[in-house]
């Protein structure tokens, strides 16, 4: 455990990547098979089942530390993580453990069916013998959540690095639905033939957003447009009878598409198709808040079924009769795609339609339509390009359209917390309406820490009256607010609910009597919802 | 916020702590008659009062910032007789000269604490606790999440990163304000390992502090005339303003650091993005702070600046009177310092 909490120091003391990979290969490098082999799983999010309830930890931290525990959960209100508040508030060790990584997380495992009164014996004696980083590694591995500012990608790459091999076949390797408990380091990593998981996916190849104009990628004639579709974007295998459905998160969400589970029998084995998983009813779209809505649900009714059916809006055919068709090129891949759609007709299965264009000013003119086809904006690849993996620059560029925008002014302010302890970060903002302020969305980024700093000494001296963490604050201050899209909602007073609302700049040159009105939001509403 | 009641010995107005009989008021944020000062950061001593009264080995920080003002001091322990209030400074152990200010009338006594901390420094005069009936205290790091390592713990630290950079050919540089921080660092900073370069900000202090006959480290201000590569290996002290600053960016290959007690918190020190934070405050940790009111024996309790409305419930469960009172002190902050924007610009 002391290598694997010093690694996490490590990584957490340095921003160079240089140095967080370096830090990764040596701890590779010291530690065994089993140790590695969790290390790896902790990096790419499979954390042990939870064995105990953080409802259980907190209280038993309040105790130890002798706080009553609504402190405590002020504490971890103020420091924005559970792991780290129990880390902090406990007295210092009492002795020294010596166990290993795979040790603790075997510990807790055995804890699973046992009575809180032993849970709670186990967990504290750990507590005892640990200082703060090996704490803080320990409840992280029960509370889930790590975050040890190392993406993925870097400990792939160290991985990779440390064993010899390609960063590439060292992503594949470790997609899929593998687990510490299923498989041993040997096997995953070092055994011939990683394609023996037949749900394994392939690493999603990412798009770059595109900041300049297209005219700047040169030729029109080298590249292919699509739209960006408003969904979640997934990889739909057929292999040996079987269907998986993964999501971009790494997510195998099968079950939650009983639409695609016809595509078992029809679709060739060894077909693997890149696709957006796109809510779509009557020949078009329905809005992303539609499949939100239905993601959210334990179960996928018939009702559900009716109102939010989706499709998959294919984009690129990554595997064919069991042949990885990555390397090959773009416009190739396109054809076979073409194929294996026409000839396994399925009404889930819709071809991601190709702008035809000859100049890059009709592209400009089709971003324009998007929000007409509830889409995000245009897909820009080129027709060349092989399928690479995660997010590398060059051949796929994404180019969103403009957000919607409208001037809000600020109410209340609440103080965020991690990163942002002590800074009033979270805004709550209203429009007119007549000669009311009526609130309308939250928003929390988007700002500098710079500016988030001055408004917070403005929120200390503005305040006008105090809620618990909220503060009404004097309106005085008007921010354009982003978003990227704008439902109706019968749970706001405003009645309406926007999409990833975000300030987009701080309004100093704006007075109040400025600020957009509710009926302006109404006609956005009619207009894009 | 509210006034208990019109009768207290020290009232919260807009302007300032303010005690009427005395006509005296206490690190005032609004330009006032008479104020009395618990020490020269910029919250707590401000421009344009008509007369200061600040502790002797305060003073000339607080003359050298406010430039030619009215300023008296006084010896800590000495009384002082205002209109039949009796007023005595006493050791805050916050920075050099800082005060705790005792305020006796009719047999009722209050402290105002301004910023204080228990752990004896050895550049601060060490904390002394006073008696009293009510204490106003502040509660910048009043959660007990906040738990400080015995400073030489600290120091050890430091000196091995300055060690380890030097040993890489990096510039160390750390910051910390200019006041009082910045001079803490410094007497704890290992001068075997390579030269201390010291910000604008920070010499002038270190100036004063001199003058006052404080032994502090031998230390060289950045200036124009110095070559870039005399940086590498040694470290640079400076205020929290110059972070990222186009000054900072001149020293390079660089590792940055902070210490303040805020680096207690992951959140703060990756939003930060600096290699190291180093737990450092001149504030009272958690177990100070209730270690110190409890010395006081004080049966009132007001909260100024900090996590004011948790602390109070807090003490209100430990059965003590307490009230959260509305300031304009702003505590310690790793974003902006104390120095007065004026002596923030050195350029090389
Ligand atoms: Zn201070
Ligand atoms: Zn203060």
């Amino acid at each position: 455990m002391k290598n694997f909490a010093e690694l996490f120091t490590q990584l957490d003391q340095t921003t160079k990547t240089l140095k967080k990979v370096a830090a990764l290969v040596d701890f590779f490098e010291r530690a065994n098979d089993e140790d590695r082999l969790w290390a790896i799983a902790i990096l790419s999010h499979r954390r042990p089942k939870r064995t105990v309830k953080t409802s259980l930890m907190r209280v038993w931290a309040a105790e130890l530390a002798g706080v009553p525990l609504w402190l405590f959960e002020e504490s971890y209100h103020v420091v924005g993580d559970l792991a780290e508040t129990i880390a902090l508030v406990l007295p210092p060790p009492t002795t020294r453990h010596d166990a290993s990584l795979s040790d603790w997380i075997a510990v807790i495992k055995s804890l699973e069916k046992q009575e809180d009164a032993l849970k709670k014996e186990v967990v504290v004696k750990a507590w005892e013998g640990m200082a703060y980083p090996e704490r803080f590694v320990f409840n992280k591995l029960i509370t889930g959540g790590f975050r040890v500012g190392v993406s993925q990608k870097l400990m792939m790459r160290a991985l990779a690095q440390f064993e010899g091999q390609e960063e590439n076949s060292i992503a594949h390797r470790l997609m899929g639905n593998w687990t510490p408990d299923n498989t041993t380091y040997e096997e995953l990593i070092r055994s011939e033939n990683p394609l023996d998981d037949v749900s394994r996916p392939y690493p999603f190849y990412l798009a770059y957003a595109l900041e300049s104009e297209p005219a700047t990628l040169g030729d029109p004639a080298n590249w292919q447009v699509e739209r960006k579709w408003d969904g979640i974007r997934g990889q739909v295998i057929v292999r040996e009878g079987n269907l998986f459905v993964w999501s971009r998160g790494e997510e195998l969400v099968t079950d939650k598409f009983p639409e695609y589970h016809h595509l078992a029998d029809l679709l060739p084995d060894g077909t693997v198709i890149d696709g957006e998983i796109l809510p779509y009813k009557a020949g078009q779209p329905l809005t992303f808040n539609v499949l939100q809505t239905r993601i959210g649900r334990k179960n996928v009714t018939k009702k559900i079924l009716e109102s939010a059916p989706v499709v998959l809006m294919c984009y690129d055919l990554l595997e064919l009769e069991g042949e990885d068709l990555r390397t090959r090129p773009l416009q190739q891949r396109r054809k076979l795609l073409e194929k294996v759609v026409k000839e396994n007709p399925s009404e889930v299965l819709l071809l991601s339609e190709v702008i035809q264009f000859s100049e890059w000013e009709q592209t400009a003119e089709e971003r324009a339509n998007s929000r007409q086809h509830l889409s995000e904006g245009l897909m820009i690849k080129k027709l060349d390009s092989s399928y690479r993996s995660g997010r590398k620059k060059g051949d796929w560029w994404k180019w969103k359209i403009d957000p919607l925008t409208i001037d809000a002014v600020m109410i209340y302010a609440q103080q965020g917390h991690g990163r942002r302890a002590n800074l009033y970060t979270d805004y709550t903002f209203a429009v007119w309406n007549d000669e009311e302020l009526v609130p309308f969305t939250k928003a929390y980024s988007g700002l500098t820490d710079k500016e988030f700093n001055k408004i917070t000494a403005w929120v200390r001296k503005n305040t006008k009256e105090r809620f618990g963490p909220v503060r009404s604050v004097k309106p005085e201050l008007v921010f354009e607010i982003a978003f990227e899209g704008i439902n109706a909602s019968s749970r706001h007073k405003s009645g309406v609910a926007l999409r990833f609302p975000r300030m987009l700049r701080w309004r100093t040159d704006k007075k109040i009597e400025e600020a957009n009105t509710l009926a302006d939001l109404k006609s956005m509403l009619e207009l894009y919802g | 916020m509210k006034h208990k009641s019109s009768t207290d010995l020290l009232q919260f107005t807009p302007k300032g702590i303010w005690c009427p009989p005395a006509d005296v008021y206490i690190d005032p944020w609004r330009p006032v008659k008479k104020a009395m000062i618990t020490h020269g950061h910029a919250d707590h001593s401000r421009y344009g009062h008509r007369s200061y009264l600040a502790s002797t080995t305060a003073g000339p920080a607080i003359k050298y910032r406010l430039g030619d003002i009215n300023l008296q001091t006084i010896n800590f322990g000495e009384k002082i007789n205002v209109n039949g209030v009796q007023f005595s400074f006493h050791p805050a152990g916050h920075i050099l000269g800082s005060a705790q200010i005792r305020v006796e009338h009719k047999g009722e006594v209050w402290v105002a604490s301004g910023d204080y901390k228990l752990e004896d420094d050895g550049l601060a005069e060490a904390f002394e606790p006073v008696k009293c009936h009510t204490f106003i205290t502040e509660s910048t790091f009043g959660l007990p999440v906040y738990d400080w390592q015995p400073q030489e713990a600290v120091f050890a630290d430091i000196n091995d990163w300055w060690r380890k950079n030097a040993a890489e050919g990096k510039v160390s540089f750390i910051t910390g304000y200019s006041l009082g921080k910045a001079q803490r660092i410094l007497q704890g900073l290992d001068s075997s390992i390579g030269k201390i370069y010291t910000h604008g900000a920070v010499e002038n202090i270190n100036e004063v502090m001199r003058l006052q006959g404080i032994p502090l480290p031998d230390t060289i201000r950045v200036t124009g005339d110095i070559s870039s590569k005399d940086y590498p290996t040694n470290l640079v002290l400076a205020p929290p303003s110059a972070l990222n600053s186009a000054w900072m960016k001149k020293f390079k290959p660089i590792s940055i650091a902070i210490a303040s007690g805020w680096m207690t918190l992951r959140g703060a020190r990756r939003r930060k993005a600096v290699e190291r934070g180093f737990v450092l405050s001149d504030h009272v940790d958690w177990k100070d702070l209730n270690k110190a009111i409890e010395a006081t024996e004080a049966s009132r309790v007001i909260v100024t600046h900090g996590y004011t409305s948790i602390y109070t419930k807090y003490l209100l469960e430990l059965g003590l009177d307490a009230e959260a009172a509305q300031t304009e002190f702003t505590g310690e902050s790793i974003d902006e310092d104390d120095t007065p924007s004026d002596e923030k610009d050195t350029t090389l």
